[in-house]
């Protein structure tokens, strides 16, 4: 298969819109087990990729003051059945940038995949940087994916990142974040997912709010079903005066699932906020009879608010309607 | 009259020991709009909530006919499927489920012209709430409109409404007025739940509730006269209606 062949493959196997992401002004990074299968830039972005044993190792780096208006189309997958896909990521969103990464990551016929990724991202001083990843698992539940990331937020700087995975089968999810963020910094990082059969997730995030008026937000919605387990530890640590924060996590638990949350909130300033809300358990009977006063049955009535937990947030609809 | 859509007939039901409806019997004409009233405790949401068979609301005797046919032991969906339903005195939140999904989903036509449609004839911006989702964002108010928008997107037979006026301001009030009038004329049958006079000028008839029994049932100006008048604290230190004049 060819590398524009393969690149299809990967697409099709997410059910997007191609024509969107072939067009010129749309950056794009697409690999495939350890193999840059495509890549197109665009003025102002830089990007640099080698090959490693199971992997990539891949710079990518947006020119300070430069404002990338089309989201930057980033695709990692593994079509066969089995693998291993190690990316290591270094990326400098340079002073005032704006850029907007959407990623996908793919592994629909996965039955032992693993899909490891090591980054390191430096947000620079007024700098804008939207991290949306979408991951499109098979039915099998072969899976394990473990990201790690360490994100540093320079001053005036705003970072969000969306976690998506609710098709298919979660498999295995070791997820670690730490972001130390410096002052007037937003930071926002949130993730959705759906755990199914035996899966087994599992959320580390920590923001520490380093600089004056910084902010930093925690959300992790998670619907479980049948034999699914979750484990959900958000911290955010207010060092600096006037630093604001709030961890959100809701999970939803049906059959014989198991969730736990563990929000931690510490504050190190008397000026700075944080709060808190953790809420676990099965599906809220009023929202439940409500639907089934509407003629929904209780499968599909539940469906639905698990559907409501997990849909994406709204200022990422519009970038992704463009490719969906 | 033979046009009855829904009848109770002597329902008792206990909650956690308390017995809470004694024997209600009620009859319900299609195409009308039915009020009941009467003081806290009196059993009336209790009431709606057997009638539309929510969870924990099974009577342990007695029957209820919607359209001729014993939905007593039907489960909630299929009561809806059937053609009733019931809006909340205070309606559930949903984190992150739009207001287009929320009302399309019990929808007899679910396209989005129709969620537009619907939210308009509530007297909200369907440009602007659409795409909202139903959480803490909205107002108790502005939930209360969606979900009456999204009963009317149902095409029901019967809807229960539990203390419509509540959290509404006076000139939502008027179109939820204008609303009720339009559903009647389109042969909607209501039954609704109210402690205010203006809601109760609506209706066509009224029904008197007190300690789990109707106690009396017919004018609107008449009931109205004699709940204002006639009601007076009792020694359980609630209203209670003088018993001379009631009927059962």
């Amino acid at each position: 298969m060819g590398k524009s062949d393969v690149v299809l493959e990967l697409l099709k196997s997410l059910g997007v819109n191609v024509d969107p992401i072939f067009s010129d002004d749309v950056a794009r990074i697409q690999v495939h087990e350890n193999k840059v299968v495509g890549l197109h830039l665009v003025p102002g972005l830089h990007v640099h990729a080698d090959e490693i044993k199971d992997g990539i190792e891949a710079e990518i780096s947006i020119e300070r003051g430069k404002r990338i208006d089309k989201p930057i189309h980033i695709c990692f997958g593994i079509l066969p059945e089995e693998g291993l896909q190690k990316v290591k990521l270094h990326i400098y969103a340079q002073e005032e940038s704006k850029a907007m990464i959407l990623a996908h990551c793919t592994f629909p016929n996965a039955r032992q995949v693993k899909h490891i990724m090591d980054a390191d991202i430096e947000i620079g001083p007024n700098a804008h940087y939207a991290y949306f990843e979408r991951h499109v698992h098979g039915p099998h539940g072969g899976v394990s994916v473990i990201p790690n990331a360490k994100v540093h937020v320079q001053e005036g700087a705003e970072f969000s990142t969306e976690f998506e995975l609710i098709k298919g089968s979660a498999g295995n999810i070791e997820f670690q974040y730490e972001v130390n963020a410096e002052a007037q910094s937003k930071t926002e990082m949130t993730a959705r997912i759906s755990g199914t059969d035996n899966d087994d997730i599992r959320l580390h995030e920590t923001v520490h709010l380093l600089g004056e008026y910084s902010k930093g937000v925690i959300v992790s919605h998670i619907a479980l079903k049948h034999h699914a387990r979750a484990e959900v530890e958000n911290t955010l640590v207010a060092h600096a005066p006037f630093s604001r924060g709030h961890v959100d996590c809701k999970e939803i638990v049906v059959g014989n699932a198991q969730a736990k949350a563990i929000p931690i909130v510490l504050v190190k300033n008397p000026t700075a906020h944080v709060t808190h809300e953790a809420a676990i358990g099965s599906v809220d009977a009023k929202q439940l009879v409500t639907l089934m006063a509407h003629g929904l049955n209780e499968e599909e009535a539940t469906d639905l608010i698990i559907e409501g937990l997990l849909s994406k947030k709204q200022n990422w609809q519009s970038v992704i309607k463009e490719v969906e | 009259m033979d046009n009855t859509i829904l009848t109770v007939d002597d329902l008792h039901l206990t909650m956690q020991g308390k017995k809470i409806l004694r024997g209600v019997k009620m009859d319900i004409w299609a195409g009308h709009i039915h009020a009941i009233i009467g003081p806290n405790g009196a059993g009336k949401s209790t009431l709606v909530s057997a009638i539309m068979g929510l969870p924990g609301y099974k009577p342990e005797q007695g029957k209820i006919c919607f359209l001729n046919k014993n939905i007593t032991n039907l489960p909630v969906f299929e009561r809806a499927q059937r053609g009733l339903t019931l809006a909340w005195q205070e309606p559930a939140r949903y984190e992150g489920l739009s207001v287009e999904k929320f009302i399309l989903a019990g929808a007899k036509d679910k396209c989005r012209k129709q969620a537009e449609e619907v939210l308009e004839i509530v007297g909200l911006e369907s440009n602007k709430y659409l795409n909202r989702a139903i959480d803490k964002t909205l107002s108790g108010g502005e939930r209360k409109r969606i979900e009456l928008a999204s009963i009317i997107a149902m095409e029901p037979k019967l809807i229960l409404l539990d203390e419509p006026d509540s959290g509404i301001d006076i000139d939502a009030l008027q179109k939820i007025f204008s609303l009720l009038q339009s559903l009647k004329q389109k042969n909607i049958t209501i039954v609704v739940i109210t402690h205010s006079l203006s809601v109760l000028n609506q209706a066509d008839h009224a029904f008197l509730m007190c300690c789990g029994k109707v106690l009396d049932k017919g004018n609107v100006d008449r009931i109205a006269s004699y709940f204002k008048n006639k009601c007076i604290p009792c020694n359980h230190d609630r209203l209670v209606v003088l018993s001379s004049e009631a009927v059962t």
